[in-house]
């Protein structure tokens, strides 16, 4: 058995969620290599090859590999799949736009977003938004697979292991760099922070949104928001928590005017301990949360960062 | 220029599936119906596209039960030109999805398939990746802006951190995310008229596909369910809670 997991990555620094992948990997057992497929990626190669149970790093560089297009990542796995028996990526926006291309070129039903090893072909992930868990076994020879990031524990490190650098393979098919307008922010990230404050409808308009982030920056935390808030046009969807947006399972998680959608639920509910919020004491939220204040959020929010100032 | 459109019948947004005693599945049995919500986006982008001059015909093509036209109605309703069924009664995995819209596509030779992200059922996220390998075309995925200049294709895309925008030359396929659009609500007389919209019903067996599940579903479960915890009277006990209590601040 020998697994290739390809890790997630911006050429400068290797996203942890890589080594949530490789904690899923472990559990298939066998070799663990690490494909590092970027453009000037050789810090990123180097911390793959420091993380814990990697054999073997591979490193791809070229300039079609910068921003790993879904055609130019199909190339270059592509061209190593034969050697393994199993393919793993962090189910991010990255992993899942271009994972299924591999597996399709491979005639493999992809397993996404798996939330835990039952076995080596057999896999449990979340259905209907979280609502049913599926435990599936694959009947295809290899495996290809994204791992939902916030359910196995980030692998710890080693001394480092070999890097090798192999071939960057052909793009399958011509997509265009244009450009890219990332959400600037010292905060962390939201879905690897240890505390998250999100913010729902009930913060009532874009301006309203500066209590969340004032609460959030007083204790260090990510700012989320839910659909309703996304799509009133409070923040970005970038903030968006639930089945749609990011899934998140922090320490500690604040909902703050957050009713507690199905969909929103679907993406904290894994959150150690979570704070609700919410004037409405009906509010679906509070069956979900370990601490509820049914109170006016415009009053209780900063009342609550004071606190924490003090 | 053609535009295909496939969508999929899957359980209504709004209904909390619960799952069977045996854990064989989760019941579907008298729960209502609807098309993929993301699916919805990309049946009105075509016909956004087709609004501005840029599309001459929307087909659009379903592979599910004989109740799947109840959805390829709802397309042809919102402006869709024409359907297919391809009709099985068999579970279909986004694998053997993607074959069959592969052969679609040789069949029909539409210039841009636009496809939803992913199915609220499955929650896979891959059709549309696939298909893009299968025929080796480029693909936007995950879109919240679409902008077509003859053959010339830019979309922004949903990204983790942000957004980013690439350029690709036709044909190509694009998968859309909650922000592309807000879908039309079919008028009467658009559901009238689509009635008499044609539909080509079709079997996988047509195409030649092996459409046989790769997955084996061996149980589905419920959740672990979260228990409601307790209700603070005010923030200095909310505090007082979340330092010395739970120990996260």
């Amino acid at each position: 058995m020998s697994v290739l997991v390809i890790a997630e990555h911006d050429n400068a620094h290797l996203n942890d969620a890589t080594r949530a992948a490789v904690t899923a990997a472990k559990a298939l057992g066998g070799d663990i290599h690490i494909l590092v497929a970027g453009h000037n990626a050789g810090a990123v190669a180097q911390g793959a090859a420091q993380i814990d149970g990697v054999a073997k790093v591979l490193h791809a560089d070229s300039e079609a590999l910068d921003k790993r297009l879904a055609e130019a990542m199909e190339g270059v796995v592509l061209s190593l799949a034969e050697g393994y028996d199993a393919l793993l990526t962090p189910a991010s926006t990255s992993g899942k736009n271009f994972m299924p291309r591999i597996a399709a070129k491979l005639d493999v039903m992809q397993i996404s977003d798996i939330i835990a090893v039952e076995a080596p072909d057999t896999f449990v992930r979340p259905v209907y938004a979280g609502n049913a868990l599926q435990t599936v076994k694959s009947s295809d020879a290899k495996k290809v697979i994204t791992v939902r990031p916030t359910t196995f524990e980030k692998a710890g490190d080693q001394g480092a292991c070999a890097i090798e650098t192999v071939d960057a393979g052909t793009p399958a098919a011509a997509s265009r760099f244009v450009g890219e307008e990332l959400s600037k922010s010292d905060r962390p990230e939201l879905a690897s922070a240890k505390i998250v404050v999100s913010g729902g409808r009930g913060v009532g308009s874009a301006e309203n949104f500066a209590i969340i982030e004032s609460l959030a920056d007083t204790i260090g935390a990510a700012v989320g928001a839910s659909r309703a808030a996304v799509d009133a046009g409070y923040v970005p969807n970038d903030y968006q928590v639930g089945q749609t947006g990011k899934v998140v399972a922090p320490d500690l998680y604040i909902a703050i005017g957050i009713s507690g959608a199905i969909q929103h639920l679907a993406g904290m509910k894994d959150s150690k301990v979570i704070v609700a919020i919410n004037k409405d004491e009906e509010a679906p939220i509070f069956s979900v949360a370990d601490y509820g204040l049914v109170a006016d959020l415009f009053t209780a929010v900063p009342e609550f960062e004071a606190a924490l100032k003090g | 220029m053609k535009i295909l459109v496939p969508v999929k019948r899957v359980v209504d947004y709004n209904v909390k599936v619960r799952v069977k005693p045996d854990q064989s599945d989760v019941d579907l049995a008298n729960v209502k119906m609807s098309m993929n919500p993301f699916c919805e986006i990309a049946v009105e982008e075509a016909i956004r596209l087709k609004e501005k001059g840029l599309a001459e015909e929307i087909i659009t093509v379903s592979i599910g039960p004989a109740q799947a036209q109840e959805t390829l109605r709802t397309a042809l309703a919102m402006g869709a030109d024409r359907g297919i069924l391809v009709q099985t009664d068999q579970t279909t995995e986004p694998l053997a999805v993607a074959k069959i819209l592969a052969k679609v596509v040789e069949a029909e030779g539409p210039s841009l398939v636009i496809l939803g992200k992913q199915a609220i059922d499955d929650d896979a996220n891959q059709t549309g990746q696939m298909l893009a390998a299968l025929l080796g075309w480029p693909q936007a995925t995950f879109a919240s802006e679409v902008k077509l200049d003859g053959e010339a294709l830019e979309v922004t895309r949903e990204i983790d951190g942000g957004l980013q925008t690439l350029a690709m030359s036709l044909p190509a396929i694009v998968t859309t995310d909650l922000r592309l659009n807000e879908p039309r609500y079919a008028s009467l007389p658009n559901i009238m008229k689509a009635k008499k919209k044609p539909i080509d019903t079709k079997t996988p067996d047509d195409f030649g596909e092996d459409i046989t599940p790769r997955l084996q579903v061996l149980k589905v479960s419920e959740p672990a369910k979260r228990e409601a915890g307790i209700k603070v009277e005010n923030v200095t006990q909310l505090v007082d809670k979340l330092k010395n209590e739970a120990g996260v601040l």
